[in-house]
């Protein structure tokens, strides 16, 4: 029989064991009787030669091994009985947990869903991705995406190992059927669905017969467009849709959630019917990724071999761009950016918090035990071992735990969604945050360890030795260890508070800085959109010339624009072109080359974004293809560039704009492009700026995807919104804008990251400070109560309320100041920290420690005057009778 | 009667095994056996006789089933199982060991060196 199976039946082995203890009775009564004994007698000898029934049965009971159990049972009872009994204690330290442990399994469960779990695809540990790597680095680094002739020969070349996929980012109007949007795509190739593991609503993904140039077009569109645009009609395959000008024929609909490196997008069209110029180009090409899942018995240093050996093969046939170049593989590992460091922090910053309602909630039950000496001292008297009496203080604070980590995790379910709704930008992979198994054994790790630390102090206080004086003193008076521990609960709760304070405050004060700083543009009603051709004019330069003529000049006939301007790279939004430049014709080696951001703009951009000029002049309509090349550049790069020498009229070589010099016609302010916050920072500051008209054909027709328009109004940004749309639209009705932003939009997200630390920062050093000052109240009035009689002797030989009150207030003062250094020890090294992972941080200047620290002991000293003044109202002739 | 002696640590175990292996017999029926084999000289504790057999019982050294006995009461009768007979050979063999050493020991230090 196993243990469970005794446990489970122990109202039957009870029900035996009390007849066999009646059969063995009865049948020695019987024996005694028969030798002539009373029965009365007989019976009685029977009794005493057994022993005493019930301890017989006692010990078979222990026999069975699963005492342990019951008296765990019995332990959560009594635990659950005495919640009950003091409802006020129970309620202050339930919220305090379920407060503490809501906030850790909140930020645990990001943590969890965005840095830990695998990715959602199936097998995820067998999808790697490729890279191509050069041996020599450039001014870019030396790895790079793969030219789309590169991958068709690994694909083809280590099959065997694994299933090698492309994709590059595409996108484009949706024209038909419906009203026209510009719509995110991928172009991929057909073995993406099967690597990734893809499923489809209805249809099918591509062939490989479908992936080649010059096949039908096709394409595999999202589950919203097909809501969108097809109703959600199953009929949705097979029928035609216009993307870009061309008409496609619908072959499936993706199951939603379908995301490649986090973004999802609306349509799919194969890679291999791409014709672009770059497509077939090994040397010069617009990347693009590839992925792969390793087949089985594939492992990746296998594929790396491989990849290896195709590598060489490449260079010496291709030795013009493929020389030195080789191919590298590594597992697909999410793409999450710098949230982790933000979220490192959080839970990092919560779990002080954490620690801090465990201190208070620890005092709370060291309060409760002291009172209870007597009781325990009771207990041990009447036989009760040590361990026994620890086990159930554990046990009860277990209980305590876990309550509180239920209502926790009730929270956190509760707290979970808006949080993440809450996060500035988007948090990567934020569609699989979610409360699983696991974070649920991570709150109950927690409560449990939650419970284990607050409830060991108390429960090692279990009495052994010095019995009797226990009993006699009873809950008369607090032994030195008691007040000690008390002390220590209190100097902790308040250092760790010192270290959430003092870091909220260099949070708040960076955000001040940041927010005050000068942007460069003027932000005040100024509106960026992407805006998308009509796919029929891309087909020739002069027609995407005259149409972006036309989108200017019809704006600028919309009530409310004041100037309007094209612009390649928006300021504090993604988008960035970093071109090498030199001022001597002689370049020096690649990678040597000083690195400046490019912007191409039209004439206005100068008032539509409020640049200051500060020299020269900004572009005009002469600045066109034909005349002189010209640039304007900001003011760091005229420093870095000419030493602050005249800059106007220098020239400069900037080989990927000219092959030859260009000229500087004028400098403006500098703009941080890379937002408030990460603008000092940014290794790339110099700016450059280069009229659009002046762009080569070549380029034209990729630059016409990326253009945006920014648009200075007299009227609020968004109110010209839909007047410009439909004066944009076109004959065709197919051009559309997109990513609709004002720039005090982009100013302010580019401080999210900072706004949003703050507010959480700010949030856990409120409660830590609540929390602080209740415990401080708590244990104050605590001890406080054990020393009235104290208290009574003293105000009998003469102290006044202000010396009992003085008394109390010296006591918690110690407390606090032992707190406070212990604290700003910490708080320096929680400092650095933020400094080294939050972007605009800076050392904290000794007013932050000072504000922070003087808020801290002020609170403390509210928390602890109420007590006091209650010491000092104590009666002595009371006071000293109960004595 | 002369002055009983404590049973040797561990001891009750094996004489209950030993007598169980005559045949199924309930808990009084060994406590008298234990009391007439070892002529009175051996004190053992009714009290303890109901946990080591319990005990043995949860070992899977004894199985039990309810019979009824002559006099036609329902009682609880525990036999050896395999499990016990092999630990019962194995014990009695290291007893026997146990008491020769001892008995070796004693003698010497009787006669003294030799």
């Amino acid at each position: 029989m196993s243990w469970w199976q005794r446990l489970w039946q122990r109202r039957h082995l009870e029900e035996q064991l009390e007849r066999e203890m009646r059969f063995h009775l009865d049948q020695h009564t019987a024996d005694l009787a028969a030798r002539g004994l009373e029965p009365e007698e007989a019976r009685r000898q029977a009794r005493l030669a057994l022993g005493g029934p019930e301890q017989v049965k006692e010990e078979c009971r222990d026999a069975r091994g699963t005492r342990w159990l019951e008296d765990l049972a019995q332990d959560v009872r009594y635990g659950v009985r005495a919640l009950r009994q003091r409802p006020g204690f129970a309620a202050v330290a339930l919220s305090t947990l379920a407060l503490g442990i809501g906030a850790t399994t909140v930020m645990f469960t990001v943590v969890h869903s965005v840095l830990l779990k695998p990715l959602q695809y199936p097998q995820p540990d067998q999808l790697i991705t490729l890279h191509e790597e050069t041996k020599k680095p450039t001014e870019y680094g030396n790895r790079w995406a793969f030219a789309y002739p590169n991958f068709l020969d690994c694909r083809n070349q280590s099959r065997s190992l694994a299933l090698l996929a492309a994709w590059r980012i595409g996108g484009g109007t949706v024209s038909a059927p419906g009203q026209a949007e510009y719509v995110d795509g991928f172009e991929v190739s057909s073995e993406l669905f099967s690597v990734l593991g893809a499923t489809f609503l209805t249809g099918r993904a591509f062939v490989p017969e479908e992936d080649r140039p010059g096949a039908a077009p096709v394409a595999v569109i999202s589950h919203r467009l097909w809501q969108h645009h097809f109703g959600g009609s199953l009929g949705a395959v097979g029928m035609p849709l216009v993307f870009d000008g061309r008409t496609y024929t619908v072959v499936g609909v993706a199951s939603d959630g379908l995301r490649l490196w986090g973004d999802a997008a609306d349509i799919f069209t194969p890679i291999g019917q791409d014709t672009g110029p770059f497509m077939q180009n090994r040397k010069a090409h617009a990347g693009i990724n590839v992925l792969a899942r390793l087949r089985p018995g594939g492992t990746l240093a296998a594929e790396q071999a491989q990849l290896a050996v195709i590598g060489r093969r490449l260079a010496a046939q291709y030795p013009e761009s493929n020389e030195d170049r080789s191919f590298i593989a590594e597992s697909l590992r999410p793409d999450v950016g710098d949230v982790r460091n933000t979220l490192w922090l959080l839970l990092g910053a919560v779990s002080l918090v954490l620690l801090i309602a465990c201190a208070n909630v620890a005092s709370l039950l060291l309060a409760r035990a002291v009172s209870r000496e007597r009781e325990l001292a009771l207990r041990v008297a009447l036989g009760a071992g040590r361990g026994r009496l620890v086990r159930q203080g554990l046990t009860e604070s277990g209980v305590l735990g876990l309550l509180g980590g239920a209502l926790g995790v009730l929270l956190a379910a509760i707290g979970i969604r808006p949080f993440v709704a809450f996060w500035p930008g988007s948090l990567p992979r934020a569609e699989e945050v979610s409360l699983d198994g696991q974070v649920l054994l991570f709150a109950m790790a927690a409560s449990l360890v939650s419970g284990l630390l607050f409830g060991l102090a108390p429960a090692l206080r279990a009495p052994v030795h010095q019995l009797e004086q226990a009993l006699r003193a009873g809950a008369r008076t607090v032994g030195g260890s008691a007040r000690r521990l008390h002390g220590a609960f209190v100097v902790s709760e308040i250092a760790l508070a010192v270290v959430l304070l003092v870091s909220a405050g260099m949070l708040g004060r960076t955000l001040l800085r940041l927010s005050s700083l000068d942007p460069g543009v003027n932000v005040r009603n100024v509106l960026v959109t992407r805006v998308a051709l009509s796919p029929a004019t891309l087909a020739n330069n002069s027609r995407i010339r005259a149409a972006w003529q036309e989108v200017l000049d019809r704006a600028r006939g919309v009530p409310g624009v004041q100037s309007i301007a094209m612009v390649d790279t928006v300021p504090m939004r993604e988008g960035i072109n970093e071109l090498g430049f030199w001022t001597a014709p002689a370049l020096p080696a690649a990678g040597q080359m000083p690195l400046a951001l490019a912007t191409s703009v039209t004439p206005d951009y100068l008032n539509a974004m409020g640049l200051p000029l500060r020299e020269g002049r900004f572009f005009d309509e002469q600045d066109r293809l034909g005349s002189e090349l010209v640039v304007v550049i900001d003011e760091v790069m005229a420093q870095h560039a000419f030493g602050g020498r005249e800059a106007v009229g220098k020239r400069l070589w900037i080989p990927a704009m000219a092959p030859g010099p260009v000229r500087v016609v004028g400098v403006v302010g500098h703009v941080r492009h890379w937002g408030l916050a990460g603008d000092d920072q940014a290794q790339v500051r110099d700016q450059v700026y280069y009229p659009f008209a002046q762009l080569p054909d070549s380029l034209l027709r990729r630059w016409s995807e990326l253009m945006s328009v920014a648009v200075r109004t007299s009227v609020a940004p968004f109110g010209v919104v839909e007047p410009l749309r439909r004066e944009v639209r076109g004959a065709a009705g197919d051009q559309v804008l997109y990513q609709v932003r004002t720039m005090e939009q982009l100013a302010s997200a580019s401080l999210g990251r900072q706004r949003f630390l703050l507010l959480l920062f700010g949030i856990f050093a409120g409660l830590a400070l609540l929390l602080a000052c209740i415990g401080i109240y708590g244990v104050l009035a605590y001890l406080n109560s054990r020393r009235v009689p104290e208290i009574g002797v003293r105000m009998a030989l003469g102290a006044t309320a202000p010396d009992v009150i003085r008394l109390v207030l010296r006591q918690s003062l110690g407390l606090t100041l032992a707190g406070i250094s212990a604290g700003g020890v910490g708080a320096f090294g929680a400092g650095r920290l933020l400094e080294r992972l939050v972007t605009g941080v800076r050392a904290a200047e000794p007013s932050t420690y000072a504000v922070m620290i003087l808020v801290l002991a002020v609170a403390a000293l509210c928390a602890s005057y109420l007590p006091a003044r209650r010491a000092s109202r104590i009666d002595p002739m009371k006071a000293l009778r109960q004595e | 009667m002369a002055a009983k002696s404590d049973l040797p640590q561990g001891t009750l175990d094996l004489l209950i095994l030993k007598v169980a292996a005559l045949g199924p017999v309930h808990g009084y029926a060994i406590a008298q056996r234990l009391q007439q084999v070892s002529r009175d000289v051996v004190q053992v504790p009714q009290g303890s006789l109901y946990p080591a057999l319990h005990r043995l019982e949860y070992r899977g050294l004894l199985a039990a089933d309810w019979k009824e006995t002559e006099t036609g009461r329902e009682a609880k009768f525990y036999r050896l199982t395999r499990k016990g007979k092999a630990q019962l050979e194995t014990e009695a063999a290291s007893w026997q060991r146990l008491t020769e050493a001892v008995g070796l020991i004693l003698k010497m230090s009787e006669g003294g060196v030799e």
